[in-house]
């Protein structure tokens, strides 16, 4: 009997975990290991974020789910890997510290036949002063305690609204590295719809604050759709929404600092700008959780097993070129470490060759720029090939089996622009695939056909469902797998 | 007797994005319309997610 470690129980770590369990559970050991007792869906964070929603309505018990399956949970945080074992035993292991109430703390070592680490990102609001609800003075939606914070801030602002105060709004990334864009763009669109709801809109200043290049790049590069006769960018689409409900927009600029009521940034020409604020949900930059490698002599190895952002390196060609040289190829596809074949990265804890968006920075040398988004649909197609090659090579498969490369993959995204079962809207994005590759789509990069965005009331419907479905398959109940992921 | 005339001022960001029509909007939220819609976004991305499988 093999034993599967899978760090993380995020998207793409239960995902994986729901699959293993299907296809080796009772004949393979497989353990969770997450520092977090509770699954969040994240993408109806949104809705939390603006009273819609409850924590419990977008969170369950992971322990409770696994004990109906053959998966062992262990609420532990993950610290080292020793991918060649140490001076005492040959077999690899992960050291890990429980975060379990009665046990914070306790460390112990996790022997491995296969590891997956799908520990996600680090929300790393350390990289900006003053930013995030802890230390800072913005709120997030990264969460869903944070989402909670949020709303008890955006409803407060309402109120003094309703009191007859004029409030200033900021809406979107905290870094000039950021990705995510899509989480505070759908943000925005819901506060927009809470004031209009409170009869507040006209009280507010609503303002878009984004390291991206011109508005819908999302951290890849924008998109080209086909509409009304022509194919446009989806910078045209982003920006008429945002004049139909009365919002302004800020791009490339890079938050340097943030104070109470005030934001510093820096724009890609070179200059400084102070925006004043009351309400202001920024998003994070990302970094890897700083998971640490030793070799079997003890030696620190982390540098070869992980990229300087702390996300893992994995099959992809990392070799440093300029973006005019960048290809499809340079994509991993199969998620396996170059030096382990039994450790795979999947989700947002792989190490990305580049970023989709070409580089750009700021005169005084300030990258400005979206880093390559992993959201939910690739993070779960990774995290499903990474399990299925993993039981074939537990059945005799010398190499990975299955690939999903983000350069082969599409990806849907339901931007929530309001709730409401015959007034809510959701913007609706598909795109494949997700990264360009131009040697195959060589005007635009991506297949037309596939790549596509409209808004509307279908939308709503969408995301209302997608949050049920997704809810319902994580929860493994009963044909959880004819659910597509 | 003359009425003021107040110009809308130009040239700024919110001048040049393309603005929806009536129409559109109302398709927004037409419910025969939104049911086309949903059948036609669900069946795209089905085939976007066969397309991703491998």
């Amino acid at each position: 009997m093999a034993r599967i470690v899978i760090l993380g129980a995020g998207i793409a770590g239960h995902t994986a975990a729901r699959h293993l369990n299907k296809l080796v559970g009772g004949k393979h050991e497989i353990i969770v290991v997450s520092p977090n007792a509770k699954w969040n869906w994240i993408p109806s964070n949104i809705w939390v974020g603006v009273g819609q929603m409850k924590e419990e309505e977008v969170t369950f018990d992971l322990a409770e789910v696994y004990k109906k399956t053959q998966v062992k949970f262990r609420q532990a945080r993950a610290l080292s890997i020793n991918p060649e074992g140490d001076a005492q035993s040959a077999l690899p292991f992960v050291s890990v510290e429980s975060t379990l109430p009665g046990k914070v703390g306790v460390q112990e070592n996790i022997p491995y036949d296969y590891l997956i680490n799908a520990t996600g990102p680090k929300l790393n609001f350390g990289a900006t002063e003053g930013l995030g609800p802890d230390h800072g003075h913005t709120v997030s939606v990264c969460t869903a305690s944070h989402a909670i914070e949020a709303n008890k801030k955006l409803q407060a602002t309402i109120e003094a609204m309703r009191r007859g105060s004029n409030r200033t709004i900021v809406i979107g990334t905290g870094h000039g590295m950021c990705t995510c864009q899509g989480a505070a763009f759908e943000y925005i669109y819901n506060v927009d719809h809470a004031l209009r709801e409170a009869g507040v809109r006209d009280k507010a200043r609503i303002v878009w604050l984004s390291n991206e290049y011109e508005l819908g790049d999302f951290g890849m590069g924008g998109v080209h759709i086909k509409r009304g006769g022509y194919i446009t960018n989806g910078k045209t689409f982003a920006e008429s929404l945002m004049v139909e409900r009365g919002i302004e927009w800020i791009t490339r600029a890079h938050v340097k600092k943030v104070e109470a009521g005030k934001i510093h940034y820096e724009t890609i020409d070179g200059s400084f700008h102070e925006l004043e604020f009351d309400f202001s949900m920024l998003i994070p930059p990302f970094a890897g959780v700083g998971l640490k490698a030793y070799d079997k002599a003890g030696e620190d190895i982390t540098a070869k097993v992980f990229a300087p952002n702390g996300f893992m390196k994995v099959d992809a060609d990392y070799t440093a070129r300029p973006y005019a040289e960048w290809g499809a190829k340079d994509w991993p596809k199969t998620y396996q470490t170059p030096a382990y074949r039994n450790v795979f990265a999947v989700g947002i804890a792989f190490a990305p060759p580049h970023m989709i968006s070409k580089p750009m920075q700021s005169p005084n040398g300030t990258p400005i720029n979206p880093t390559a988004p992993r959201t939910g649909m690739p993070s779960a197609a990774m995290a499903m090939a990474v399990a299925q090659s993993i039981s074939d090579m537990l059945n005799g498969a010398q190499q990975p089996t299955h690939s999903a490369s983000m350069a082969e993959m599409g990806a849907a995204c339901v931007a929530s622009t309001g709730a409401g079962f015959f007034k809510g809207t959701a913007a609706t994005m598909t795109v494949f695939p997700v990264v360009p590759d131009f040697e195959k789509y060589p005007e635009y990069g991506r297949d037309i056909k596939l790549t596509s965005g409209e808004i509307g009331l279908a939308g709503h419907w969408m995301k209302y469902l997608l949050h049920h479905a997704f809810i319902y398959q994580a929860k493994m109940k009963p044909g959880w797998s004819l659910i597509p992921d | 007797m003359s009425s003021k005339t107040v110009n809308k001022e130009p040239y700024q960001q919110a001048y040049y994005p393309p603005a929806p029509t009536g129409l559109t909007r109302f398709m927004r939220t037409c419910l025969i319309w939104q049911v086309v819609r949903f059948v036609v976004i669900n069946l795209k991305i089905l085939k976007l997610m066969a397309k991703s499988h491998h």
